[in-house]
């Protein structure tokens, strides 16, 4: 699997530190309360098709990539970096 | 036999090679397969299981039946096709799977045997005693049957892993594939075209046909050697494109020495590709398949595109009277191939009624040949026919039921090919590998003709798709008969036919597992094994899964395939596995002081991928412990070095560095001090403790952070997240210093009068109080002290840029030890920080809040930080849980080890009872005795009870008494002394 990082281009997975589905971004206020932490930290849709997940470039550029990826293709749609979705 | 004036070898450069012992010539351009043939050597193996004689079959890398080992010592090849060795001189083939000889096999008897060998008959057999099974049948079974064998010895070749890039990758060099080449050459592409075949040009060298006015091996030449000329080219051969994966990228096997004798100094044995490719066009040709009848699998029965190979190619007859038995055109070519070379057609049996000669050679149209004679090689083969039955005499007999399209790494991504009625066989789903394109026989298109063309309208499409204009070329003029087949799988009538030569998988198997009701496709090759083999049943899981269909009463495409994975053909683990073997796998850090430090005699233990002493032995010292007590003297009573480089040092500056600090530390740093250390925290954000160390501010928006040694690589991507993820309107940036600073820990009473002999500047204890950090020069180099101390002692950590850490590390240990000290390894650094209670990942191993280590308070009120919510969870500060304690041996027994668990004296030291587990342990010199860290329920509050520690693995148990983790100095006035 190849994933196209902004910065290096397209590179092979084994480059990346996968992190699963992206949805730390929205960090809960420390008394958003148990359910909303429980759901940020634990919860976790598993589709069959298309999942946004935080890949890391560990053994590249370093950048955090927000995915999107097709679980039962595994074809790739868009990467970004997560640092210009977070802005 | 060989036959004048037909062949593509060499006849004017004779090689000699031995099989089984026996010295034969053949020609350069031979494979092993059509040198044995040359030379009438028929029989070649003994088939796995019934151990049948056994011959060549095939003239590619489908072959079942003629596998050899070559080789010796740890170089033994196993298992490698005679048809696809090429011969060299000096070439030794040893047969398989015969004993005493292949000529005379004891274990032959199997075959006598076979009424009661069919499917699942071993599953039926030997169940029982179910002891049995490990013990005595399965090692019996497995020495009955098997192919060649391991070598036990070490691979001393070398192998190879490679890495390419390309716009289009064409697989397979047939007109297809050579076609679509040319057009994407042409067209200004990066071409790679690889072919498992030593030479291009696939079933053209193959057969007589002609293109462009030019016999067809003669025109694939030259399109080879045209391509070979574009410096947008790239020609593989003898490679095998061996699997399709996700996002364009290839497996590819080249077998780079093994047509030469033994690997060239600094060669390599074989390279295993992995060729990353924006389109790829498969040209993978098609396998013909067999017909099953009693007796099909004599050694002289071969396919029948295979005979005449061998003739074009090779000019080799495999016998003196070819018959042909076929339901299908194409194999008429053989009988007419031959007749051309004045070699004698005894008949072509063709199923259908409506045959008819294309030459001139005897054809016995609506027949079937329903048995064979020759007990090692065919002799003669019985005819049924309308007119009844007739023996006809010939030594061998080419067969072909058809030709099955090599649809295979079109499945290797979940695809299931298609059945297409026309051709009684498998297509591919287009579209069933992304980016790749289908073309020519593997696409279900028979005709050279149809082959060009579609090799050029699939290169189209690539082109196409990355944006390329498609250059204009000229379709070469080619054959273009169309194939005309009719379905027959098995020929009606009793005794064994086969289907899968190399696992002896019969007709009868297969009803047998259907009647059985294993009538799922993967159930029926499980239970059969049909397909199992090395060759997967290339020649014969078509035919196989046709009968199941018939004998369940359903369709061929509901039926379906089973599933073909990668690799296309065996490929050996030490090409897989190239590079990664031994520091490959296991890549060595080291450093600065490494050099010193070996030649100071210090065994090395693996921290992660650095490398770091474990002591350093003086002389007369005969035991690890008295290295390491010597080691912790030095640092109690005069001073110590330590290497601490491969702690992570992360350097970290911005406007925003303390808001980022304040963030991911439990504690506070924005009210650092500059010229300050403090220690923090961190957790993850679930509330457990994700690593600890010092960081230091340098200046108003400058920090340095460290890390442990084993997460360093971790608290960097973290802190990536963080401020990528969650923070990214912070103006603060970070990056990895840890292999750009050489850092020593200088440690012990007598540490400041060292460091005062090495700095340019002598430091006193007002400037430099304890936890003092800042920039000094050290002999003229700019470096950095930190006063800080994970031995509980007075002591600093001096840092160098890494080109000094060599000469520093030197002169540090020479004034140590002038200074009644010297080097301490981790043995020592260890038990200083556990007499002192510090923690390591041993202690915050994922499982621990701040509050289970005695740091609750560590966890500020004042702010927001990663992990703060979750930390405060009820479950996590409940009663009961696991809190880190000292342990101190009180019974007789004064051993404590690490990984024993705590029990409540007087109780079974069993799970229900269990209060806890040791984390860390280590003879203190300083104290005389066993010392322990540990997590026991509730532990903090329970300081002076005594407990039974119980190590299970090491049969010992010791009385011990939980104390407090600091076991010296727990005012900590030696560090600020």
């Amino acid at each position: 699997m190849r994933l196209p990082c902004p910065i290096c281009g397209a590179r092979d997975v084994r480059e990346f530190y996968y992190q699963g589905a992206a949805v730390m971004l929205d960090r809960p206020a420390p008394d958003a309360g148990v359910e909303a932490w429980d759901h940020y930290l634990h919860l976790r849709e598993n589709p069959a098709g298309d999942l946004e997940e935080f890949w890391s470039h560990d053994a590249g550029c370093g950048a955090w990539l927000k995915v999107v990826r097709n679980t039962v293709t595994h074809e790739v749609k868009s990467a970004e970096l997560t640092a210009e979705v977070a802005r | 036999m060989r036959v004048d004036g037909k062949g593509r070898v060499d006849r004017s450069r004779p090689v000699s090679f031995r099989f089984d012992g026996q010295s034969y010539s053949g020609f350069e351009g031979d494979t092993l397969a059509s040198a044995l043939l040359a030379n009438d050597v028929r029989m070649v193996g003994r088939s796995f299981k019934y151990h049948r004689p056994r011959g060549i079959l095939t003239a590619g890398s489908e072959e079942p039946n003629a596998l050899v080992t070559i080789g010796k010592g740890g170089a033994t090849d196993p298992n490698v096709r005679a048809t696809m060795q090429e011969i060299y001189a000096g070439l030794e083939a040893r047969s398989q799977n015969a004993w005493p000889s292949l000529a005379f096999d004891l274990l032959s008897v199997n075959d006598l045997a076979a009424p009661f060998l069919g499917a699942g008959f071993y599953y039926k057999t030997f169940m029982w005693p179910r002891a049995f099974w490990e013990k005595v049948y399965e090692p019996a079974i497995r020495r009955a049957a098997g192919l060649g064998a391991l070598a036990a010895t070490k691979d001393g070749d070398h192998y190879e892993k490679a890495y390419a890039f390309c716009d289009v990758l064409v697989i397979g060099a047939g007109p297809t594939g050579l076609m679509a080449a040319w057009v994407a050459a042409q067209s200004g592409a990066d071409v790679i075209l690889a072919d498992e075949d030593a030479r291009m040009g696939g079933r053209l060298n193959a057969e007589t046909l002609h293109v462009d006015g030019m016999p067809g091996a003669e025109w694939a030449a030259d399109m080879a050697a045209k391509l070979a000329e574009m410096p947008n080219v790239r020609l593989m051969t003898r490679t095998t494109v061996t699997g399709a994966y996700d996002g364009g990228t290839y497996g590819a096997l080249e077998r780079v020495s093994q047509h030469i004798d033994g690997v060239p100094k600094g060669g390599v044995r074989e390279t295993f590709w992995r060729i990353v490719a924006k389109r790829a066009v498969l040209a993978a040709g098609a396998i013909e398949r067999h017909i099953a009848f009693q007796n099909n699998d004599r050694p002289g029965i071969m396919a029948a595109g295979a005979v005449r190979a061998y003739l074009n190619r090779w000019g080799v007859a495999p016998g003196q009277a070819i018959s042909v038995f076929a339901n299908n055109d194409d194999a008429h070519r053989t009988a007419m191939d031959f007749q051309e070379a004045g070699v004698d057609v005894a008949a072509v049996i063709d199923s259908r009624a409506e045959a008819k000669a294309l030459g001139d050679y005897r054809v016995i149209a609506g027949a079937m040949v329903t048995g064979s004679t020759g007990r090692k090689g065919l002799t003669g083969i019985e005819v049924q026919s309308g007119s009844g039955t007739q023996k006809i005499a010939t030594d061998c007999l080419a067969v072909s039921g058809g030709w099955n399209p090599t649809v295979h790494m079109t499945c290797h991504m979940n695809g299931r090919p298609i059945w297409n009625e026309e051709i009684a066989s498998f297509v591919p789903t287009p579209g069933a590998i992304p980016g790749m394109e289908t073309a020519g026989a593997c696409n279900g298109a028979f005709s050279t003709a149809a082959c060009l063309a579609q090799g050029v309208a699939a290169a189209k499409v690539c082109l196409e798709a990355i944006n390329m204009k498609v250059a204009d070329v000229d379709l070469p003029v080619a054959d273009d008969t169309a194939y005309s087949v009719a379905p027959l799988w098995a020929v009606p009538g009793k005794g064994r036919a086969w289907l899968d030569f190399q696992n002896d998988v019969s007709v009868k198997d297969v009803r047998q597992a259907a009647k059985e009701n294993f009538t799922s496709v993967e159930h029926m090759k499980r239970y059969t094994t049909q397909g199992m083999a090395t060759d997967q049943g290339k020649n014969s899981n078509v035919t196989a899964l046709a009968l199941l269909a018939d004998a369940s009463g359903r369709g061929i495409p509901e039926t379906g395939t089973t599933t073909f994975r990668p690799p296309f053909v065996p490929v050996a683990l030490a090409a897989f596995g190239a590079g990664a073997q031994g520091k490959g796998f296991a890549p060595e850090r080291k450093t600065t002081s490494h050099a010193a430090t070996i030649a100071a005699g210090a065994p090395m233990i693996e921290a992660g991928m650095w490398y770091r002493p474990s002591y350093f032995p003086a002389p007369g010292e005969t035991t690890w412990r008295q290295s390491c007590d010597r080691e912790v003297g030095y640092v109690r009573e005069a001073v110590g070095v330590c290497d601490v480089s491969t702690l992570g040092k992360i350097d970290i500056q911005g406007p925003d560095a303390a808001k980022l600090l304040d963030f991911v530390y439990t504690n506070m740093f924005s009210t650092l001090k500059e010229g300050r250390v403090r220690y923090g925290l961190m957790l993850r954000e679930d509330g457990f403790v994700m690593d600890d160390g010092t960081t230091a501010r340098l200046g108003p928006n400058h920090y340095v952070m460290t890390t442990t040694t084993a997460a360093a690589g971790q608290v960097m991507r973290h802190l990536e997240f963080v401020t990528q993820a969650l923070r990214p309107d912070w103006d603060v940036r970070i990056i990895s210093v840890t292999e750009q600073w050489a850092q020593f820990a200088v440690a012990g009473p007598k540490a400041r009068d060292l460091l005062n002999g090495v700095l340019d500047t002598p430091i006193d204890n007002d400037a430099w109080p304890f936890m003092a950090c800042g920039e000094v020069s050290v002999q003229g180099v700019p470096g950095r002290l930190f006063r800080i101390s994970f031995s509980g002692e007075h002591a600093y950590e001096i840092a160098v840029p890494s080109r000094y850490g060599d000469s520093l590390f030197r002169l540090l240990v020479a004034r140590a030890e002038g200074a009644g000290g010297g080097a301490y390894g981790m043995e020592a650094l260890n038990v200083l920080r556990i007499e002192k209670g510090f923690i390591t990942h041993a202690e915050i191993h994922g499982r621990v809040t701040a509050q289970d280590i005695g740091m609750g308070r560590m966890l500020s009120r004042k702010k927001d930080f990663i992990g703060k919510t979750m930390a405060a969870r009820p479950g996590l500060n409940a009663d009961g849980l696991e809190q880190l304690v000292g342990l101190k041996p009180v019974g007789p027994v004064k051993q404590l080890t690490a990984g024993a668990h705590i029990y409540s004296d007087g109780e079974e030291a069993v799970r229900a009872h269990d209060q806890g587990y040791v984390t860390s342990v280590a003879f203190s010199p300083t104290l005389g005795h066993y010392m322990g860290l540990g997590f026991v329920r509730d532990g903090l509050s329970r300081h002076g009870e005594t407990l039974n520690m119980v190590d299970h693995l090491r049969g010992i148990q010791t009385q011990v008494a939980l104390c407090d983790p600091v076991f010296f100095d727990p005012e900590g006035g030696r560090t600020r002394g």
